[in-house]
């Protein structure tokens, strides 16, 4: 009996129906640049990490705050520095340094023996690699040293830290389209859920269950958060979390409201009469038919959260380092934005492209949804 | 009641939003001398009784002035006092307070003020924020902790113009501690009129070079000169304005945009563009502040010092200075900062001098005895810290160095400052935590008495060492300087060998200040009264 | 209608109790306190500030205080700024945040509708894609990203307005924080008018009204108009209460004494008192802009709501 009430709903919904949606939203110009814009930063974002030479957590000591650009470091020119540097701090004498290709050769004298491990003063710093003891002569005063200088590619240059940006957005692009879409999830299922009842059962539940919205909604929102993630700490989960459960009331208020309307609809009579409990109602028959509603409103919210999600930053209250999202690099670029302006320029070019494809994708869907249109 | 609250300030903003429009920014005249200083943060307090923090005593000393002062160089100097001596054993000082200084109502400072004022600050009703600094004197602690009354502090005026002190023992650094922000007289009277409310501008009566003449929480607050200050021939400026911004890069862009004459609290990592932009306008002086890790020793498996010492020896505090501080500052290997004069050369740890390779090769060879390390258990981390651009770099520079050397998997934990101090103060476990320490005053027992074991509250690592508590304790009565020194000296080295805390760098202060000011000296005890300041008019 | 009104504010109270409630207890739960520093203080010191503000009672007993206090309007000193009462500390910042948070109101819904109205009248051609991307910059760049960028060019480069502070109050202080508390507000208005607008243009009244053959402007504004701006309308509760009681992130950026700031603030010093007292504020804010709002949709919308 549930299969016929099924079909009957589905018919409502209509497969049809979506299928003319989807055609009119491949229509529109400005939407589907924004699908396609918001398709290319995800696969940057998800895929890029599989390609990059780095980790999001590797520092590189000898690269803090380098610019970006397309020459590999370290740079051959500036190396015969460093190795003086590096000899210096052995407390041994840099009497030659050649390179050739990436690989080098450094000759090195003092007045006692040089101890075996001066190779390793090489590779301690990130321009040598591989370094190794060629020769020792003068009773071991003098030794030969030869290795290879890696490459290393920061197209969009590194942090304070020495971090690799391009790999640091392509993690904060993760994390923040992830806490977006799940955030969204979460006042969706919450407010769905929520509204439908509060909407379909009606009268006493109804207005309690709004009162508990009304009160939730004159709650400063900021203080709701900050309090919540001040309690519970800052894990990833937390956040979209915190942010899913206070973005969930506008959520129920217009899925009561569809549901009101429903509910005065012959099918769900129909349905009524068929014996079907509520909550069987509920979720088989007015959960599907607020579903255009709830496509649009999701589209309003993502971006949104993830614009939230960049204040929690700004406050000092984002994911935990290392981990990293849109907003806390650009939070973290916007402090330095005169020293090192490519720390917010490139995530803020992310983020600013994501937020605009989702807010077109939301327009789009709206219009081509929205049955008063036809 | 809310209503009403609601249409009061609905009525105002509303008026206000009329006529805001209408007035024009510029109205201040530039006829008077005004210097405008940056400060990290509103001041939490106008009571010299309840202030507690850096940015406060710099108001506070320019309002009140003590027996005793720090001049523009760090040095003390005579305030209300003009002279001072201590009895043979230095337990009992007496001061001699000249006879023109003046509250700005006109009425003399006597010594009566300052036994008031102090008795004030140790009265449990008082609720002051930082009567620590008057501890050495008799009694105070007890009378803080309810179990004497303030009469019974030690300080007697002798005559209107003559002060005793009796301290609770022999006490080197008494005059340091006189000298601090929070020793500052108050107006019997004044206090006594208006209770709570007499902090405020247009009723506080001061006695120093400036008094509180406006106040807009978070905006400004405005001092001018006081006519009836004894030295006001020698006060150049007619008005101080304090800008309290809590954001370092907004503070920063004010400077820039020439709205402040000179700031402190600049971000480190905008140093190098601010020394190519501003040269000599920016001032880096050495402070006495260190920042340092701590270990939990409760916790396995902290308590094994081969392991701390270890984890420390791999530390390159070379680069954490240089790439994180920007050069502000100078790698720490002692729990004492260079530049206490009392104290000399601190205690360095043993390694201290060693080259980064060769530390290395210890640190591994030390934690495979710890059973850990390379070929050793797996370890996991957790740095904790509070949340802040720098620490947050610091910590992951450190994760980074722990992870190369050892292989160690390293987690962040930030949280805000309340949570995070709050955690450690009451007495929370952890593994490695972030603190800082300035001494309250320039002597090194201010530090070093914070980590007996008896200490529940600072002791965050719970560092138990009955040497260290029995050198400490006999530093407190030992006379002869040389032998005192020695005493701090040898406990610091004991601290220092266990690495339960684990210094990282010595800060520095760094000050902005506008070519047009004058007076304006680098020292580490961060003192800059605008007594000493002056502006030119042109520049 | 007024039976309706006063039972909705009447039954704002209960709302209330329960937000000072459940904001109460959700403060005390956080670790640390109001006297939490970096520098320890002595347990003496401590317990003589916890007896002094009476923070040494069981939390129960507080809360009764407090709720009796602030019935009778005292809501208590700030724990942090010494010497200053709630009262005090949040009438003085409102009339800042209010301000800023009347113009920024004003000039996005006005700014709001003329974009959206614009992009609507020419759906899916060039005057709608341009004013709607450039006034979705307001919705897609942080804030904190805005401000600092406004200030290095008409303050640092440029030299033309102050970088920050209040001033005497003057267009030049306040036209920057007015322009980065619009921008979002702009772009949010302008997408709720565009959308309903369009809507509101393909109904039957419309089509009728333009049958008649009336100008273009006319049908827009007495027609179209009002039906459209039904959206924006109830939007301009929430947001003419969070105008209006300030933003953290403009007021930190440009030095603005609002109360915008107290509650990040108050929230992470534990300044317990403070924080209820903007809590109070903003709920009531809330609830009276609500009221207001379902008034305003009332008299626009002759179905009426209260169905």
């Amino acid at each position: 009996m549930t299969e016929a009430v099924n079909s009957i709903s589905r018919s409502n919904s209509g497969r049809g129906l979506f299928r003319l949606a989807m055609l009119r939203f491949s229509k529109n110009k400005t939407a589907m640049c924004g699908a396609i814009i918001l398709s290319m930063i995800t696969v940057f974002s998800f895929i890029g990490p599989f390609f990059t030479q780095h980790s999001y957590h590797q520092n590189y000591v000898s690269f803090v705050n380098l610019e970006p650009g397309l020459r590999a470091h370290p740079d051959i020119s500036a190396l015969p520095k460093v190795a003086q540097r590096v000899a210096g701090r052995a407390r041994v004498e840099l009497a030659d340094f050649t390179t050739e290709g990436r690989t080098f050769q450094a000759t090195l004298r003092a007045d006692q023996p040089i101890s075996g491990n001066i190779a390793r003063y090489f590779d301690r710093s990130s321009e040598f690699d591989e370094t190794i003891i060629v020769s020792r002569t003068d009773d071991g005063k003098v030794v030969k040293l030869s290795g290879i200088i890696p490459s290393y590619y920061f197209l969009f240059g590194t942090d304070a830290n020495g971090r690799d940006l391009m790999t640091r957005i392509m993690l904060g692009g993760q994390i923040s389209l992830t806490v977006g879409l799940l955030a969204s999830l979460v006042s969706l299922v919450i407010g769905v859920l929520y509204g439908a009842t509060a909407g379909y059962l009606g009268g006493r539940t109804d207005e309690i269950m709004m009162r508990v919205i009304e009160i939730l909604y004159s709650l400063p929102f900021v203080f709701l958060v900050v309090v919540l993630v001040v309690f519970f700490g800052r894990s990833f989960i937390l956040i979209f979390f915190v942010i899913g459960a206070v973005e969930w009331l506008d959520m129920a208020r217009i899925v009561r409201g569809q549901t009101l309307a429903l509910k005065r609809r012959d099918f769900i009579s129909a349905a009524e009469s068929l014996g079907l409990s509520d909550w069987q109602i509920i979720r088989v028959h007015i959960i599907p038919n607020t579903l255009s509603a709830v496509i649009i409103f999701l589209t309003v919210v993502v971006p949104k959260v993830i614009l939230l999600e960049s204040f929690l930053s700004f406050l000092g209250l984002g994911v935990q380092a290392p981990l990293t999202s849109w907003g806390s690099l650009i939070a973290d670029g916007a402090s330095s934005m005169q020293s090192s302006p490519w720390l917010l320029l490139f995530p803020a070019t992310f983020f600013v492209l994501a937020l605009y494809s989702l807010n077109f994708i939301g327009d789009g869907l709206r219009d081509a949804l929205d049955p008063k249109e036809k | 009641m809310m209503l009403r609250l609601f249409r009061r300030t609905s009525l105002y903003g509303s008026l206000l939003l009329g006529v805001s429009l209408a007035l024009s920014a510029n109205s201040a005249s530039h006829a008077e001398s005004l210097i405008r200083r940056g400060i990290v943060g509103e001041p939490n307090a106008f009571d010299p009784a309840k202030a507690s923090l850096w940015h406060e005593y710099y108001l506070m000393k320019d309002m009140f002035e003590g027996l005793v002062i720090y001049d523009n160089k760090g040095n003390i100097a005579p305030g209300v006092a003009q002279s001072w001596e201590a009895d043979a054993d230095g337990s009992v000082y007496t001061f001699k307070l000249r006879d023109n200084a003046k509250w700005s109502d006109g009425t003399p400072v006597t010594a009566h003020d300052f036994a008031y004022s102090w008795k004030r600050k140790v009265n449990p009703e008082t609720a002051s924020m930082d009567p620590r600094l008057l501890y050495p004197v008799k009694n105070a602690q007890k009378i803080s902790k309810g179990e004497m009354k303030p009469d019974d502090l030690g300080v007697a005026a002798l005559d209107d113009l003559t002060l005793q002190v009796t301290l609770e023992g022999p006490t080197p650094y008494f005059i340091e501690n006189v000298a601090h922000g929070t020793m500052l007289p108050v107006n019997k009277a004044n206090v006594e009129a208006h209770g709570e409310k007499f902090a405020r501008p247009g009723v506080m009566v001061s006695n120093g070079p400036f008094t509180l003449h406006e106040h807009v929480p978070n905006d400004h607050i405005t001092l001018v000169k006081n006519d009836k200050y004894w030295d006001a021939d020698n006060v150049h400026l007619d008005k101080v304005e304090f800008v309290p911004t809590l954001d370092q890069a907004a503070s920063v862009r004010r400077y820039e945009a020439k709205e402040l004459d000179m700031l402190t609290g600049v971000p480190t990592s905008e140093l190098p563009r601010l020394k190519e932009a501003f040269k000599e306008q920016v001032n880096i002086a050495p402070s006495l502040t260190v920042e340092y890790y701590v270990f939990d020793t409760r916790q396995k498996p902290f308590d094994d010092k081969n392991l701390r010492r270890a984890l420390s020896m791999v530390i390159d505090r070379d680069f954490i200075v240089d790439e994180i501080f920007s050069g502000a500052g100078t790698p720490a290997y002692s729990m004492i900062a260079p530049g206490i004069a009392s104290y000399g050369e601190p205690s360095k740890v043993d390694f201290a001098g060693q080259s980064m390779v060769d530390r290395e090769d210890k640190a591994l060879e030390l934690i495979a005895e710890a059973g850990y390390g390379p070929n050793g258990k797996p370890l996991e981390i957790t740095i904790r810290y509070n949340t802040n651009a720098t620490n947050e770099q610091v910590a992951t520079a450190i994760a980074g160095m722990w992870n190369e050397a050892f292989g160690i998997d390293v987690k962040l934990h930030n949280l805000d400052l309340a949570s995070h101090y709050g955690h450690l103060q009451s007495g929370g476990e952890f593994q490695v935590a972030r603190a800082s320490r300035t001494p309250e005053y320039a002597d090194a027992v201010a530090t070093l008495s914070l980590d007996i074991s008896t200490q529940k509250t600072y002791n965050y690592g719970r560092f138990n060492s009955p040497d260290y508590d029995d050198l400490i304790g006999r530093s407190h009565t030992e006379l002869d300087a040389a032998a005192r020194s020695k005493l701090l000296h040898d406990a610091e080295s004991i601290l220092m060998e266990s690495q339960v805390i684990m210094p990282l760098v010595n800060t520095a202060n760094i000050w902005l200040v506008s070519p047009k000011v004058s007076g304006f000296e680098n020292n580490p005890l961060n003192e800059h009264p605008s007594k000493y300041l002056s502006v030119r008019k042109e520049y | 209608m007024i039976y309706v009104i006063l039972r909705r504010v009447v039954s704002t109270i209960p709302t209330l109790l329960m937000v000072i409630t459940a904001s109460f207890f959700l403060m005390r739960f956080a670790p640390g306190g109001p006297f939490t520093l970096e520098h320890p203080l002595p347990p003496e010191v401590m317990a003589n500030l916890m007896k002094t503000y009476k923070l040494d009672l069981p939390l129960w007993q507080q809360y009764i205080h407090y709720l009796f206090n602030a019935l009778r309007g005292d809501f208590g000193p700030s724990f942090v700024y010494k010497g200053s009462s709630v009262y005090e500390l949040i009438t003085s910042g409102l009339s800042y945040s209010f301000i800023l948070g009347a113009w920024a109101l004003l000039i996005g819904v006005a700014g709001g509708i003329v974009v959206g109205t614009i992009a609507a009248l020419n759906h899916n051609r060039l005057p709608d894609y341009g004013p709607m991307l450039v006034s979705t910059i307001g919705i897609t760049i942080p804030n904190f990203v805005i401000g600092p960028l406004l200030i290095l060019l008409f303050s640092i480069k440029l030299g033309w307005l102050p970088a920050g502070g209040w001033g005497t109050g003057g267009v030049y202080n306040l036209i920057l924080p007015i322009i980065t508390l619009a921008l979002p507000q702009i772009a949010i208005y302008a997408r709720l008018v565009r959308g309903s607008m369009i809507e509101a243009l393909h109904s039957d009244h419309i089509r009728t009204v333009t049958a008649y053959g009336l100008p273009q402007y006319v049908i827009v504004i007495v027609h179209a108009l009002r039906g459209a701006l039904l959206p924006a309308v109830s939007y301009m509760g929430p947001s003419a209460a969070a105008l209006l009681t300030g933003s953290v992130v403009v007021e930190t950026i440009y030095s603005v004494p609002g109360i915008g700031r107290y509650f990040v603030i108050g929230a992470l010093n534990r300044d317990y008192t403070l924080v209820m007292g903007t809590v109070i504020l903003i709920a009531t804010l809330v609830i009276v802009f609500n009221l207001l709002v379902d008034v305003l949709y009332s008299v626009l919308d002759p179905r009426g709501r209260y169905d």
